[in-house]
């Protein structure tokens, strides 16, 4: 297990190494003169070459990939372009509001999309199981902000009145009022995830089903609730595991859209921000730290899978 | 993916095209014809195909048919008004006609879709060809790659080299042709790790052994001995990613990353109407629902090519 740890994590910092890399490089790639872009046509040339100056957009590629590097290591991720404040100033706290949009999305879908794919396996092949499998993967294919905006035409201001349209920032707030303004963009996420867990969780019970323990059970008498509740639930939810904390990191980047719909000021928002204002150094720090929680979602997700999972894990020692 | 069984008669000389099969019953044209009949038999295919042909008339012609120009402001601004027989889906805060505008906006996601998503097929099918076909470093470097660029939500991954782009301008400004091309390049990861893992299955296959042993050079192996045989998970991907690439799409276009205003695209409608959703709720339903079929519509189709070429 440990070896299987230690493999996992060092590919993943490799991948992680590439994706700074290549994340830097895009950055780099066209701006031209950083400082004429951030001063406007306006400043003098000797202004424009004092801001390169300063923040070093004059010394070799390399070398300030290096310095941004063992900066952003050590968590300073540099000051934005548009007003000087730190990157990392801005960016906590819209990883902590977008992290409570990404819970609670999962809250609400997890319970429902597991009971699903578990009846979608025992009744596999009867329309219902068609229903259930199709219907999940057409709301996962249905953007996210399409999805809202449906929902708050539905139970918005426009008609039911129930759930506000817009999420704002909620920072002072108490939490119930939070989880009232955000139901809504949390619900349109759950339904985009629905699908995928439904199905990794319809494939992972059908594995079980027709595994050998689940025969033995069968012939041994026991009930059938029995049967299906501790022994097929039990191992068919592997997988679904892994999936579910592979989307928590995925979400994080995926929340762009619906955080824009809703006005919620969370990464997604930041990271569209910074693109639209060319502010690179908070679209860098976005992005990295985007692929950084799913790698360490993955990674989670795979180590808990070879834990709960005998076979991976003495496998992966042999 | 019954196609693969009748293609096995390998040893004999020649190139596969030239091959007379031993069985001719099932001749790989037959079984291929058949395949191709249970899927134009399938329901979910029908409904799909029926919905996607719909939107793709109306991108072709849309704009001759409708009764008012989409962009029109002539019925007045802030002259919001809700579905009527005049206007069917009723009227936007600039007093344009939402049914129009509906029709009209249908072109600007087909338009770069199916492009994008052939280029990201293309692109990602040769590179997993390659990555299975030579193994070991090839595919461990590449790989590694592929995993750094997954790491990041296609959206995300798209705004980052559109805002590369278009780094030099003032604001924002997209083409259709830079949409194609950001997300062909986005979509080739995910293509090529499928492929890769269907052509790493052929690899070992005698036929490909005995193409070795023929002498063929490793381009003439990958491409003519290989693709045919991994035809039916790229065709699956191929109309998966076509799905995503509507989603991809609107969604840019909702963001901004996209048509201007005041063009009729979808995304583009439901930003420019949302905040005024309590007010004219029709002025975001009805792109809203037109994403959502369209969507919809090619996913239906891909599940039914996936569960008949996955038998």
């Amino acid at each position: 297990m440990a070896r299987y740890t230690l493999n996992r994590i060092a590919l993943g910092l490799i991948s992680l190494l590439l994706l700074s890399m290549i994340v830097y490089a895009a950055a780099q790639v066209l701006p031209g003169n950083p400082g004429r872009l951030v001063l406007g046509r306006e400043a003098t040339p000797e202004a424009v070459e004092q801001f390169n100056d300063r923040l070093g957009f004059n010394r070799p590629l390399p070398v300030r990939y290096g310095d941004w590097l063992s900066d952003a290591v050590r968590g300073d991720f540099g000051a934005n372009y548009t007003d000087g404040r730190a990157v990392t100033d801005d960016l906590v706290p819209a990883l902590q509001r977008s992290a409570l949009l990404v819970f609670y999305a999962f809250v609400l879908c997890v319970p429902l999309s597991i009971l699903a794919g578990v009846i979608a396996a025992v009744r596999r092949g009867k329309p219902l199981d068609r229903t259930i499998t199709v219907a999940g993967l057409s709301l996962a294919v249905i953007p996210d902000f399409v999805l809202g905006a449906i929902l708050v035409a539905l139970f918005g201001p426009a008609f039911l009145n129930w759930f506000p349209g817009i999420a704002g920032v909620l920072d002072g707030f108490p939490l119930l009022t939070k989880l009232d303004s955000l139901f809504l963009p949390a619900l349109a996420l759950a339904l985009v995830l629905f699908g995928y867990i439904a199905r990794i969780t319809r494939a992972g019970t059908i594995e079980a089903l027709a595994a050998d323990y689940t025969r033995t059970a069968t012939l041994k008498g026991l009930p059938r609730r029995r049967v299906l509740l501790t022994h097929v639930v039990r191992n068919g939810l592997l997988p679904t595991v892994a999936v579910v904390a592979t989307q928590i990191g995925y979400l994080f980047g995926g929340v762009v859209a619906i955080e824009k719909l809703f006005g919620y000021p969370g990464v997604g928002l930041l990271t569209l921000t910074a693109a639209q204002l060319k502010n690179f150094p908070a679209l860098l720090a976005a992005v990295l730290v985007i692929g950084i929680l799913y790698f360490v979602a993955t990674l989670l997700g795979d180590l808990l899978t070879a834990a709960l999972n005998p076979r991976i894990r003495l496998g992966a020692e042999r | 993916m019954s196609d693969n069984i009748p293609t096995m008669p390998v040893l004999v000389d020649g190139p596969p095209a030239a091959q007379t099969p031993l069985l001719h019953l099932d001749s790989p044209s037959r079984v291929r014809r058949e395949t191709l009949k249970q899927i134009v038999r399938s329901k979910t295919f029908i409904l799909g195909t029926i919905v996607t042909l719909f939107w793709v008339v109306c991108a072709l012609v849309g704009q001759q048919v409708v009764p008012y120009d989409p962009i029109d402001e002539s019925f007045g601004t802030f002259s919001y008004e809700s579905p009527s027989w005049a206007h069917p889906f009723g009227l936007d805060r600039n007093g344009r006609d939402i049914f129009a505008r509906i029709i009209v906006g249908s072109r600007s996601v087909i338009e770069v879709a199916p492009a994008a998503t052939l280029l990201g097929v293309g692109l990602g099918s040769m590179l997993g060809l390659v990555m299975g076909y030579f193994g070991r470093w090839v595919d461990n470097v590449v790989g590694r790659l592929l995993d750094a660029v997954l790491a990041i939500p296609l959206i995300v991954l798209a705004i980052l080299i559109l805002t590369a782009l278009s780094a030099g301008n003032e604001g924002i400004s997209v083409s259709s042709w830079q949409l194609i091309v950001v997300i062909g390049i986005a979509f080739t990861p995910p293509v090529a790790r499928t492929v890769r893992s269907a052509a790493l299955a052929e690899r070992d296959l005698d036929y490909v052994q005995a193409a070795k042993l023929r002498g063929e050079r490793p381009p003439y192996i990958m491409f003519a001995e290989i693709l045919p045989n991994v035809t039916g998970p790229i065709i699956v991907e191929g109309t998966v990613r076509l799905g995503y690439a509507v989603f991809t799409v609107a969604t840019l276009a909702f963001l901004g990353y996209g048509p201007q205003p005041p063009s009729p695209d979808w995304g583009l409608q439901i930003a420019e109407q949302y905040s005024d959703i309590s007010l004219a709720w029709w002025a975001v339903i009805f792109p809203a629902l037109a994403i959502a079929t369209l969507v919809v519509a090619i996913n239906l189709i891909a599940d039914a090519v996936q569960q008949i070429l996955d038998e």
